[in-house]
């Protein structure tokens, strides 16, 4: 290759290079705002302020989903299995909010360590299939990812 | 063999070349993209918890996949006329920005669409989204960068920096879902073991992608064809076809 182009091919790599290194570190920097939510664990270790707004995601734990007779209150636990933060709710729930469904809540954090809810997102997974096929896997005793239940 | 590749640096081959090819590319990716929207819209099994509104996805996906390869499309041919100051891997990365600009705002209306029912938000600053927007910045930087200069050498140069700068954030748009905890799923279709999508609503998927493949090539092809006769409005080869078009 000419020197020329040589050198310019050197200079553009540089370029890449640079730039990636760059915004590498600053998102190395920011890792923990370019999260979206707190996981159950962080918040039990106390990394999550108490006070301030935050999002905690998780799985919502079976049977621990309880809704207010003569209002819209609903409370749940988030888990993800290590750790579960009760969350407190009053409004209306997305239509794919469910038991063992993810979902993210955005709210305070009381000194009782419950989240005070002001939003509730129904988080999806990647799994997609028809009916039937969720219906026979629900009957063979395996999950989605083939393994036993 | 290298005769072609010189030869693809002439504008009136590269315009005859990239003619030719759309005329069967045209046909074979409208063809795919109707089939692929009729069995992925009409033929498919609704999901077992979105029930239909999962179908977004064989807009949303394909739109995103192929905003992300047109984005190196532009980049490369950004780098290859820095390096070797070749004036059709200008005219390349040109015709690349709008395209792909118009597929990242497919992605992101389609993805807002979809979170409204699914998630309860049109839109949350999750890495994945936040990351997707620039990504349409980029492109939209990009064309405006290119519009900025009078001289076009210069501005050529300019772009293909700006392109290299951002291609940066085309792994961490495609990474963004693993790294951090983020609201939008992670990929369903993998490349190393099962994919986690039901093979009858994944083949009509796959057969989208190809389809937008293929139509951000006809786009791609047919914007260079177009910023060929503008840039070479004034030779002979040009005027010939013109004069051929007027007379037909």
């Amino acid at each position: 290759m000419h020197s020329v182009r040589k050198q310019r091919l050197y200079l553009v790599l540089f370029v890449v290079l640079f730039s990636s290194v760059a915004i590498g570190l600053v998102t190395y920097a920011l890792r923990g705002n370019i999260n979206l939510f707190y996981p159950p664990v962080q918040v039990a270790e106390g990394k999550a302020p108490i006070g301030q707004s935050i999002r905690v995601g998780g799985m919502v734990e079976r049977n621990s989903l309880q809704r207010a007779a003569d209002s819209l209150q609903v409370s749940f636990m988030l888990t993800d299995y290590q750790a579960s933060v009760p969350v407190v709710y009053v409004g209306i729930l997305p239509d794919l909010f469910g038991e063992e469904q993810g979902a993210v809540a955005s709210g305070v954090l009381d000194s009782d360590g419950v989240l005070q809810a002001t939003e509730i997102l129904a988080k999806h997974d990647e799994n997609y299939m028809p009916p039937e096929v969720a219906y026979a896997l629900e009957n063979s005793g395996y999950d989605k990812k083939g393994n036993t239940k | 063999m290298w005769t072609f590749f010189h030869k693809l640096g002439s504008p009136p081959w590269l315009y005859a070349i990239a003619g030719a090819i759309l005329r069967w590319l045209v046909p074979i990716t409208l063809i795919a993209l109707i089939s692929g929207t009729v069995w992925g819209l009409l033929f498919t099994s609704p999901d077992f918890r979105q029930g239909n509104s999962y179908r977004i996805i064989y807009i949303h996906v394909p739109a995103a996949v192929v905003a992300l390869a047109g984005y190196y499309v532009m980049a490369i041919a950004g780098a290859i006329s820095l390096i070797w100051r070749m004036k059709m891997a200008d005219v390349v990365m040109k015709a690349a920005a709008p395209v792909g600009a118009a597929l990242t705002f497919i992605a992101l209306l389609t993805g807002a669409i979809w979170g409204k029912p699914t998630w309860g938000t049109w839109w949350v600053w999750d890495a994945r989204i936040t990351s997707m927007l620039i990504l349409l910045f980029l492109y939209l930087g990009v064309v405006a960068l290119y519009e900025s200069f009078d001289n076009k050498e210069a501005a050529g140069k300019a772009c293909a920096v700006l392109s290299l700068v951002g291609m940066v954030n085309i792994p961490i748009v495609y990474k963004s879902v693993d790294w951090w905890y983020s609201l939008h799923q992670p990929a369903s279709i993998k490349f190393t073991g099962e994919s986690t999508i039901d093979s009858s609503m994944l083949y009509p998927l796959l057969l989208m992608i190809a389809a937008f493949y293929a139509l951000f090539t006809c786009c791609l092809l047919m914007n260079m064809r177009a910023e060929l006769l503008q840039r070479e409005s004034r030779t002979q080869w040009v005027k010939r076809i013109a004069d051929e078009k007027g007379r037909g």
